[in-house]
């Protein structure tokens, strides 16, 4: 067994999917399939291969310090569930430190 | 050379409309109608669009034909309907990317590649339909409904990119844009018998490309035929400072190369790994009468070993969904799209989860979890770090195989369309949809599709792949126009001519669908 | 608010017992024109939500592109702190779910950070302390919530949150240090004397207007205690410290607590702690035990960053003359021991002596005027030296008035009240309230003729050659004349009156 179902609905919070108990059993037995799939490619030997970065590799790919035209705030709200005196209203947030 | 000009505009090709528009023998108000009513009459069957933008679209055309008429200079697809997939944001559009979580959703700026359609006259019906953030090999990851094939309505036009290929091949527009990430031009391409093209990554510009594997979404053209397919491509392509990934050189002359059409003395490499037994007989069959033609055609054909193409599709499903798990944790209801729950005493943490879990379907939620593990500390270098270390490997194989040839060819998918239905809720069955065009995806080299014959069981489609190193995508058009001029002599005309999946609506009987020799 | 944990050790029995060992990280909010990733303003203040663009939203399809000035502010402080600069290094993306941060990930650095391994070095009392800096990296920053509808407007009990986006996305730059063992009893000052060093360096460097208050600086203090001789012990680490005053509050308060805690028998948790400004404590926050796993990765959308040696050179050659140079240099111009500059440097009275001089005064009466008769001034209106309303310039003028005996000491100090008082410059105040020495003796020696008519006694004295008992009479005259007179000089009058 690749993965456990404590573990696919821990990885569920991780990134903040609130899944029903179905769901994660369904799950469950598919990401077990899939990860010892892609598990084969610890089979190949890599050792000091290095990680790919891009088709074409370059470097130093800048921009100078000079503004550009911005959004109005009316644009950056336009798609908000909700707002209020000009900012995104959210939910409470969960006290973090 | 030219075939004689079809008397329905939508069954012209995208060259044949623009030097019409051009000539002033047509108005690209008329063009645009004409795609418009065609899409009226088939897409309740065939699904390709999510949004149709008729008023926006004959706006745009009567602008081409006002400056057109003022003699002003116009592009060279000028007048041209097109449609975009809907991963592409417009800020005159939804912008959905097939998902719940972005229904409506009205992006506040146009993609690059959107601009540059714009600004080259080119006439944007709508936004297509597509599996729900480019994951998908069927468009029926869509959270709106599949797509349907064209030749056979009860089978999928292929994904992620399947509205627009099922929107070309139903002759609703000349061409359309989709994105590739493990094959999702190319694959749909392949089974609705049209020509799609992955570019080299870093061609054309991902700004305003809803990311879903930013290492390997890119943006490439879908048409009829390969002409088409090259003018539209270098309309999308070239360097954009917004996009620190886009190549910052000239555009590969990919236009004249289709017209040149010409494969004496080059050489041209069959992928052993992907000629074993892993195809569809017919796919075989057909693929290996292409090899046979290219021979006949001047071409030199030698078989061509990559190693580590068979670990190509572990290596894709780990980096992909690391970097959409990333990608997609945006989408959580606090700032646009759907938010879920807020009865105003959860908290943010609670809204987001209920939101993403009813904004999100099932590819998509798998793939989330999949890369979340893929990345978790402790599991980072046995699963993604390894994955890219096995990138760089698989790219090293197509080095060394360059060295031996110029291209190298394989089937472009292992099955003709199979039906809607069939691998919907085996992601494991699905994912082998992909197997031959995701190296390409991987190395981020240039890769096209061309139609290369039906395969005898079931008459369907079957697609041809050429993959070029980085940055010789000319090469790709060079051999894919060769192969269309010479098998289209052979079919005495295109493909599509054979797709019958719309033949009652074509011959104006109604909306039943028809069905293929399936 | 919590209550403290159950008690403390007074510090000093704390640091007899235990060593501290100290680690910093700092957040300097870069002073350049535009935002790491777009071309949105960096100004302070701008309505919500107005400076904000697809990129540093984070809006579907939208992406990076690195600022080139940022890259080189951050060169820039990685040489002035001695560090080593990569060849080769990466973005990296910092994966975690908060409403502030716009796509839910953060672009940092991780494994490869821009610069590494440098030292900074900060005196304290006399004795230097080489504070080692493991790693200097970029990050963007992330917007800023407002809290609504809790008793004071802090997180706990919200009900809501207000977003504004303005800041996600300006250039942080994130000073690490390795931890800094050996402080013993001196740990909260040289954690405060750290950041007070660096931020005069980044100042100097200009690339930040580095103010706590405005939360371009911000710090993270790390603290961990362990028995003399022991291994270091576990640490915590304190946010939300918004001041000098604070950094130094906040290790002393760790220090003792901590000790209370292991004099206990008990763990040090290893957490984050929120420090408190009103009551100088800190309290508990969210456990680093159940650390988050940020799943970072290198940022695809990103090329690596290379910066060419010739690049790294061309900046090195423009760094300006560092602090700690600088001082050097005017301690040895100004003649002082350590402890006189040490004295300067805690005043905050450096540039403003430096400007004195340059202005044209002595080092010795520039330091006389600002540490002595402004430091009380400044002492007694509760203000920094630099916020008094008198310009190194007007103090210069002063000193010199004295220097050519137009003023002595005390008219010179009523002076410099009336320039504060903003009266003008110091020549309007003596021309208009006339406080010019006296220098013309007929003038004097009436007075002096007056006061030894009025003291025949001590007159008497001094004809008998008492001659100590003139400060009365000198006192006499001073006060006749309204201060406006050379002391001496009455004096010698006097003396020269009754021999």
């Amino acid at each position: 067994m690749s993965i456990t179902r404590d573990e696919v609905a821990h990885l569920a919070r991780l990134s903040r999917m609130a899944l029903t108990d179905a769901e994660l059993d369904h799950f469950a037995g598919q990401l077990d399939q899939i990860i010892a799939a892609v598990a084969r490619v610890q089979e190949v030997a890599a050792e000091g291969i290095p990680p790919m970065t891009h088709a074409v590799p370059v470097v130093n790919i800048f921009r100078e310090d000079v503004e550009d035209p911005c959004l109005t705030p009316e644009q950056a709200l336009a798609g908000a569930p909700a707002a209020e005196q000009g900012r995104f209203r959210v939910p409470r947030i969960l006290a973090e430190d | 050379m030219a075939a004689a000009r079809p008397t329905q505009l939508t069954h012209m090709s995208a060259a044949q409309i623009a030097a019409a528009v051009a000539a002033g023998e047509v108005s690209a108000v008329e063009v645009t109608q004409a795609h418009l009513d065609r899409i009226a009459a088939v897409d309740p069957d065939v699904h390709a669009f999510l949004h149709v933008a008729g008023l926006g679209a004959l706006a745009a055309a009567d602008d081409v034909d006002r400056r057109r008429a003022a003699g002003e200079p116009l592009g060279l697809l000028a007048g041209v309907p097109l449609a975009l997939k809907d991963v592409m944001t417009t800020a005159d559009m939804p912008t959905t990317c097939g998902s719940k979580i972005l229904e409506d959703w009205r992006p506040p700026y146009d993609a690059t590649v959107t601009r540059r359609l714009r600004d080259a006259g080119v006439i944007i019906l709508g936004k297509t339909n597509m599996d729900e953030f480019a994951m998908g090999s069927s468009t029926e990851n869509s959270a709106y409904g599949p797509s349907r094939n064209p030749w056979n309505l009860s089978l999928i036009p292929g994904g992620s990119s399947g509205g627009s290929s099922a929107a070309v091949a139903a002759y609703e527009a000349p061409l359309a844009i989709g994105t590739d990430t493990g094959g999702s031009i190319r694959q749909p391409a392949a089974v609705c018998g049209l020509v799609g093209m992955k570019p080299t990554y870093g061609g054309s510009s991902r700004y305003g490309l809803v990311a879903f594997a930013s290492s390997l979404d890119t943006p490439g053209p879908l048409a009829r035929t390969v002409l088409d397919a090259a003018l539209l491509h270098e309309a999308i392509s070239g360097h954009d400072p917004r996009d620190s990934t886009s190549i910052d050189a000239p555009v590969p002359p990919v236009v004249a190369a289709a017209r040149q059409a010409d494969v004496a003395g080059l050489r041209v490499g069959v992928v052993t790994e992907f000629s074993g037994g892993g195809s569809q007989p017919g796919v075989q069959a057909r693929f290996t009468e292409a090899v046979e033609l290219l021979e006949s055609l001047g071409a030199k054909v030698f078989e061509v070993s990559c190693p580590h193409f068979t670990y190509a599709l572990p290596v894709y499903y780990l980096i992909s969904p690391s970097e959409c798990s990333s990608n997609l944790a945006r989408f959580d209801g606090m700032r646009y799209g759907l938010r879920v729950g807020d009865d105003e005493t959860r908290s943010a943490d609670e809204v987001m989860s209920l939101t993403r879990a009813q904004g999100f379907g099932p590819e998509v939620k798998r793939r989330i979890m999949l890369g979340t593990y893929a990345l978790s500390s402790g599991y980072y270098d046995a699963y993604y770090g390894k994955a890219q270390q096995v990138r760089t490997l698989i790219s090293r194989d197509f080095d060394a195989a360059f060295e031996q040839v110029d291209v190298l060819v394989s089937p472009t998918t292992p099955t003709t369309a199979f039906p809607i239905g069939e691998r919907a809720d085996d992601p494991m069955a699905m994912y082998l949809a992909d197997l031959y065009t995701i190296p390409s995806d991987l190395a981020g080299n240039a890769a096209i599709s061309v139609p290369c014959g039906l395969a005898p069981e079931d008459g369907l489609p079957v697609g041809l792949q050429i993959m070029a190193p980085a940055l010789a995508d000319d090469r790709t058009y060079r051999v894919a126009a060769a192969v269309e001029a010479a098998f289209e002599q052979r079919w005495d005309g295109p493909l599509l001519r054979h797709a019958t999946g719309l033949r009652a609506a074509d011959e104006g009987a109604g909306r039943t669908p028809g069905r293929g020799s399936r | 608010m919590t209550a403290a944990v159950a008690g403390l050790v007074p510090f000093d029995d704390a640091v007899a017992r235990y060593e501290p060992v100290l680690g910093l990280e700092t957040h300097v909010e870069l002073g350049t024109t535009t935002k790491m990733f777009c071309g949105c303003p960096t100004r302070f203040g701008l309505p919500p939500n107005s400076a904000v663009c697809p990129v540093c939203l984070g809006l579907p399809g939208s992406l990076p592109v690195a600022n080139r000035a940022a890259i080189e502010y951050t060169i820039r402080i990685g040489l002035a702190l001695n560090c080593s600069i990569a060849s080769w290094c990466r973005f990296a993306r910092k994966n975690y779910f908060y409403p502030d941060i716009p796509k839910n990930f953060q672009i940092s650095q991780y494994d490869e950070p821009l610069c590494t391994n440098g030292w900074i070095d900060v005196t304290v009392e006399g004795e230097t302390f080489r504070v080692g800096i493991e790693r200097v990296h970029l990050e963007e920053d992330t917007g800023k919530s407002l809290h609504v509808g809790g008793a004071t407007g802090r997180i706990h009990g919200a009900d809501y949150s207000l977003v504004d986006y303005n800041r996600a996305g300006i250039p942080l730059v994130e000073v690490v240090t390795k931890p800094v063992p050996g402080t013993g009893a001196l740990a909260p000052v040289v954690a405060r004397a750290y950041v007070t060093e660096l931020r005069d360096l980044l100042r100097s460097l200009q690339v930040s207007d580095v103010r706590m208050e405005e939360g371009s600086l911000r710090c993270d203090v790390n603290t961990s205690l362990a028995p003399r001789g022991a291994e270091w012990g576990t640490r915590t680490e304190t946010k939300n410290v918004n001041s000098l005053r604070s950094v130094e509050r906040a290790v002393r308060f760790e220090v003792e607590r901590q000790a209370a805690v292991l004099d206990a028998g008990r763990r040090v948790v290893q957490e984050t702690r929120h420090f408190h400004e009103d009551s100088g404590a800190t309290t508990s926050g969210r456990s680093k035990e159940e650390a988050q796993d940020y799943r970072y990765f290198p940022e695809p959308d990103l090329v690596p960053i290379a910066p060419p040696r010739e690049w790294v050179e061309e900046i090195r050659a423009s760094l300006p003359e560092l602090p700690a140079a600088r001082r050097q240099r005017l301690q040895s111009d100004w003649n002082l021991t350590d402890l006189d500059m040490t004295a300067l440097a805690n005043a905050g009275a450096i540039d403003l002596v430096a400007a004195t001089v340059a202005a044209g005064a002595s080092p010795a009466d520039a330091r006389k005027w600002w540490l002595g008769e402004l430091a009380r001034r400044a002492n007694e209106s509760g203000k920094d030296l630099t916020a008094l309303l008198i310009t190194p310039a007007q103090v210069a003028r002063v000193s010199a008035l004295v220097a050519t005996g137009t003023l002595n000491d005390k008219l010179a100090r009523q002076v410099i009240d009336a320039v504060l008082a903003g009266e003008g410059d110091p020549d309007t105040v003596v021309e208009a309230r006339g406080l010019a020495v006296v220098s013309d003796d007929t003038a004097l020696l009436e007075a002096v003729d007056a006061a030894i008519a009025a003291n025949p006694d001590v007159a008497a004295k001094i004809r008998a050659g008492k001659t100590a008992a003139v400060g009365a009479l000198v006192g006499q005259v001073m006060k006749a004349t309204k201060g406006q007179a050379d002391a001496k000089r009455v004096s010698e009058l006097i003396l020269g009156r009754l021999s």
